[in-house]
């Protein structure tokens, strides 16, 4: 009975400690969640002469994934990327930050190219229109142009799995209104 | 003397700021805006605030913060940017709010357990009984103890 309650203290610390644990520091919730993805309009990395904006967004369950030639991270996730592309499930996206024109080109030619599109963000002010932090990022977006999920970090194949494509598969059952 | 002169060497660098010199057109906004960049959180190094940060991200943000500011905005609307954008995690003090009664009242529900755990213990030791009363033959035997002792 002495020994009760600084028993019952501990035990409660050892259970604040271990879900702090499990916690990941980096992982800053996103505000955009639920909210209409931010209004850009970008060149393309290939071709410069065209844009890439919202418009393309609508209408259909999208990945956009931050990526940049310099981001070790990018080259983790991009076979996983690849694979989804091949896949054909979602179209994925690229948002390509803070980058060179032809070191992204380089990069794509040399990995292979999972998006439809890049846009090319050279002085990263889209990025903080969206609220990046720390490339890789992906943004999962509904038809109506919602922002739902946000991965921050490589998507890896568990993320995916466990993740994204469920998502994504119930995104695709949602009815495009208006 | 060359030890002395190596620290005082060392000195001096700790105290070059790594943050770059901004022009404003007025001294109130430049308070204002050395005040914010204090306040807000780098997202790269989270524990370095953007004045303090070399990141990448840190120096873009002071960026943006310049412009907002320079544009004559004043400290909440230059905050609120950056809170839409990265949530309150940005701001070093952040708003009392449902998800972050615990952070600003856990504390005070610690001392207040505390508190009354101590004046538990302290009344409770404050009413202990007394020690017993002694007994006829016991006084008589403290007497005659006393009387052999001389007192």
């Amino acid at each position: 009975m002495r020994y009760l309650i600084p028993f019952l203290v501990f035990v409660t610390m050892v259970v604040f400690l271990a879900i702090g644990l499990t916690l990941d520091p980096r992982e800053v919730p996103s505000p955009f969640i639920g909210k209409p993805a931010p209004r850009f309009s970008l060149p393309q990395v290939a071709e410069t002469g065209k844009t890439f904006g919202n418009e393309e967004l609508q209408g259909q369950v999208s990945l956009l994934n931050v990526w940049a030639s310099w981001c070790v991270s990018c080259r983790q996730e991009h076979p996983v990327l690849m694979q989804l592309a091949r896949q054909n499930l979602v179209p994925i996206y690229g948002l390509n930050y803070k980058d060179e024109r032809a070191a992204a080109l380089g990069w794509l030619k040399q990995f292979g190219d999972p998006y439809r599109t890049s846009a090319f963000d050279a002085d990263g002010k889209v990025g903080i229109e969206w609220g990046v932090y720390g490339v890789p990022e992906t943004f999962v977006i509904d038809k109506q142009g919602v922002i739902r999920y946000k991965q921050t970090g490589p998507v890896t194949e568990e993320v995916l799995q466990k993740k994204l494509l469920p998502l994504i598969r119930e995104l695709e059952q949602e009815k495009t209104s208006s | 003397m060359k030890w002395c002169l190596i620290f005082s060497g060392l000195l001096l660098y700790v105290n070059v700021q790594a943050t770059e010199i901004r022009h404003f057109d007025d001294a109130d906004k430049q308070q204002r805006y050395e005040n914010l960049i204090k306040e807000l959180r780098c997202l790269v190094c989270q524990n370095q605030s953007l004045a303090d940060s070399d990141a990448d991200l840190a120096q873009d943000l002071r960026d943006e913060v310049y412009s907002i500011i320079q544009s004559g905005k004043n400290q909440e609307e230059a905050a609120q940017f950056l809170v839409d954008r990265y949530g309150d995690f940005v701001l070093y003090r952040p708003p009392l709010k449902i998800t972050t009664s615990l952070l600003w009242l856990g504390p005070f529900v610690l001392l207040l357990i505390g508190a009354s755990f101590i004046w538990r213990q302290a009344k409770r030791r404050s009413t202990r009984p007394q020690a017993p009363e002694l007994t006829h033959e016991e006084r008589q035997r403290l007497q005659h103890l006393k009387e052999k002792l001389g007192r």
